[in-house]
């Protein structure tokens, strides 16, 4: 019986698990999953909303990414992205692998420094990188198709949560390394700093060579589709247009 | 002497004027949502130093203030908020061009020299920065100093800054708040034993003998633990207390400098499986507007398995050795 208490709270993950898998509002399912897991620990209601409360404003910080949005929403407003698209588009020889690796690279390094706040989703993603990863992709000389699109801004933003983890990971002075150290002096062992970040150094750079492989790969299959599709006029497009298309057709080709 | 706590008020201020906008049209639920959470950031420092003190109640208002939030979230549907004709931005950007960038890039910029340099600035025998989360207090002053140089460079009247933030902050919605609800989790699920009881089952179904085993136990374990977290940083401790000291470091002898290092970026592969790690993987799902809330882990897990296998296959080479 006691050791079925000792399991109990885990109703909570099953919740999280549950109402993701159902698609639920996650809103709604983290808080009841918080709930369920105190009222299983046998808690109070007075005790469980004090907990959550106070969990709640503790992460308050997390909210912080917030105060970029009224200096980018003014920029947007006077073609902050569309002056990005245009200028990476104007650049004949960075292409849609170059920018992103690049981009990489600047992000590990820059967190591994510890400014990890310097650039991020809100701040750099979506003013910048974002349209120029798109403006990048269409040198390809075909626009690229709402499905492309969202494919090369998911993978831009995959490419920042990337060289923001294996790169913090180096940094020495606070984050994940400190509290490597602190956990373990409070277990009576006694470790330097440096002596963690050392270690997370291989996979920073297996992380670097993994994502930018990844990268040429995803940037090659975007490039193929539109080759494919210049060089295919495609049967089905052929017998569904007809007279002047099939003209200009017959004109690209011949 | 610039602080943190000055930070959380003008995010406060700022969702406070984003109700405002919303009340006025008639958008309800917005409305209601970003004026409870309004509240909840300007009272959070009073809330954690009453609960310091003993007293409960704020922090139980606090928590009632979280289940409004939660009932509202569904209700945020997105609405379609009135951007600037495009050909009206497209002609604004081949006249302003790299003009653009300038606040846009005065938000890292500014941050970086707040983080380098914060320390040394004194006025009045008082720094000007509180050391503590300087480089957060830095961001938000970069913001302030963005937003100034932005409304001077697109010659924009200042309210503009709130009603194009507030556009950008409805279209975030509910996503605005997951991190916070989700750390929020975290912290009840420390506070339930839900962290034990998980190390408990672990160790329940390995060979405890077998050193591959422990590792690779210790390995899934930080990378699922992760996934239910949405954080590796909650994982870590758990996971090291039910398996890497007992097992790894005491019975195995494994060396703790490496296995912390190795354990930690594991536990980070699983970040990039997880909508719980809301601020990574669901954030810039709103902010990119892509259809499909999973389309961001989708471009990225191929990255993280390959890495979990390279961090299993390291951990175990490495560890034993040194």
């Amino acid at each position: 019986m006691t050791t079925l208490l000792h399991y109990l709270p885990l109703l909570g993950v099953l919740v999280v698990v549950a109402g993701f898998a159902l698609r639920f509002n996650p809103v709604p399912v983290v808080v009841v999953a918080g709930i369920v897991s105190g009222l299983a620990a046998g808690k109070s209601i007075g005790a469980i909303l004090a907990l959550l409360g106070t969990s709640f404003v503790s992460e308050r910080a997390l909210l912080l990414f917030v105060l970029t949005l009224p200096a980018i929403g003014v920029l947007e407003r006077a073609g902050l992205r569309e002056h990005a698209r245009n200028w990476i588009a104007s650049l004949r020889s960075l292409t849609l692998p170059r920018l992103l690796i690049a981009y990489l690279g600047l992000r590990q390094i820059l967190s591994m420094l510890g400014l990890t706040s310097v650039a991020g989703q809100a701040q750099t993603v979506r003013p910048l990188l974002a349209p120029m990863a798109e403006a990048a992709a269409e040198k390809r000389g075909v626009p690229l198709s709402t499905g492309e699109r969202n494919e090369v801004r998911a993978f831009s933003a995959a490419t920042d949560n990337i060289g923001l983890f294996f790169g913090e990971d180096v940094f020495i002075a606070l984050g994940a390394v400190l509290l490597i150290q602190g956990f373990y002096a409070q277990h009576g062992i006694e470790l330097q700093p440096l002596q963690i970040a050392l270690w997370a150094l291989p996979t920073a750079i297996a992380a670097f060579i993994i994502h930018a492989i990844r990268t040429v790969l995803f940037a090659r299959r975007i490039k193929n589709v539109a080759a494919g599709a210049a060089v295919l006029p495609g049967p089905v497009r052929r017998r569904s247009t007809t007279g002047p298309r099939d003209n200009l057709d017959t004109d690209q080709h011949g | 002497m610039l602080t943190i706590e000055q930070a959380y008020w003008l995010i406060a201020l700022f969702l406070a004027g984003a109700a405002i906008l919303n009340l006025r049209g008639r958008r309800w639920s917005h409305a209601a949502f970003w004026g409870v959470l309004a509240v909840l950031i300007a009272g959070g420092k009073f809330v954690l130093s009453q609960a310091a003190a003993h007293n409960p109640m704020p922090a139980q208002m606090a928590g009632i203030g979280v289940l409004a939030l939660a009932a509202l979230s569904p209700r945020m549907r997105r609405g379609n908020l009135s951007e600037r004709d495009s050909t009206e931005r497209e002609a604004d950007a081949l006249r302003l061009r790299h003009k653009l960038f300038g606040p846009a890039l005065l938000i890292p910029l500014v941050t970086l020299l707040v983080a380098l340099f914060g320390a040394y600035i004194i006025v009045d025998g008082v720094r000007l920065f509180d050391p503590t989360r300087m480089t957060l207090t830095g961001l938000a002053l970069a913001c302030v100093v963005a937003l100034v140089a932005a409304l001077w460079v697109t010659r924009a009247r200042p309210l503009a800054g709130l009603s194009e933030g507030r556009r950008l902050l409805d279209t975030l919605g509910w996503a605005a708040l997951l991190p916070l609800t989700l750390a929020a989790l975290g912290g009840v699920f420390a506070a339930t034993g839900v962290g034990t009881a998980v190390a408990d089952l672990v160790r329940l179904l390995i060979p405890v003998d077998n050193a591959l085993a422990c590792v690779v136990a210790f390995g899934l374990g930080m990378v699922l633990f992760t996934v239910i977290m949405g954080n590796a940083f909650a994982a870590f401790p758990v996971l090291m207390a039910g398996i890497g000291i007992p097992l790894l470091i005491h019975q195995h002898g494994a060396d703790p400098a490496i296995l912390g290092a190795l354990g930690m970026v594991t536990g980070y592969c699983g970040t990039l499986f997880t909508p719980m790690a809301a601020n990574f993987n669901i954030v810039p799902v709103a902010l990119l507007e892509l259809p499909n809330q999973n389309d961001v882990i989708r471009a990225q897990w191929k990255t993280g398995a390959l890495l979990l296998v390279v961090n299993l296959i390291l951990m175990d080479l490495l560890i034993f050795r040194f």
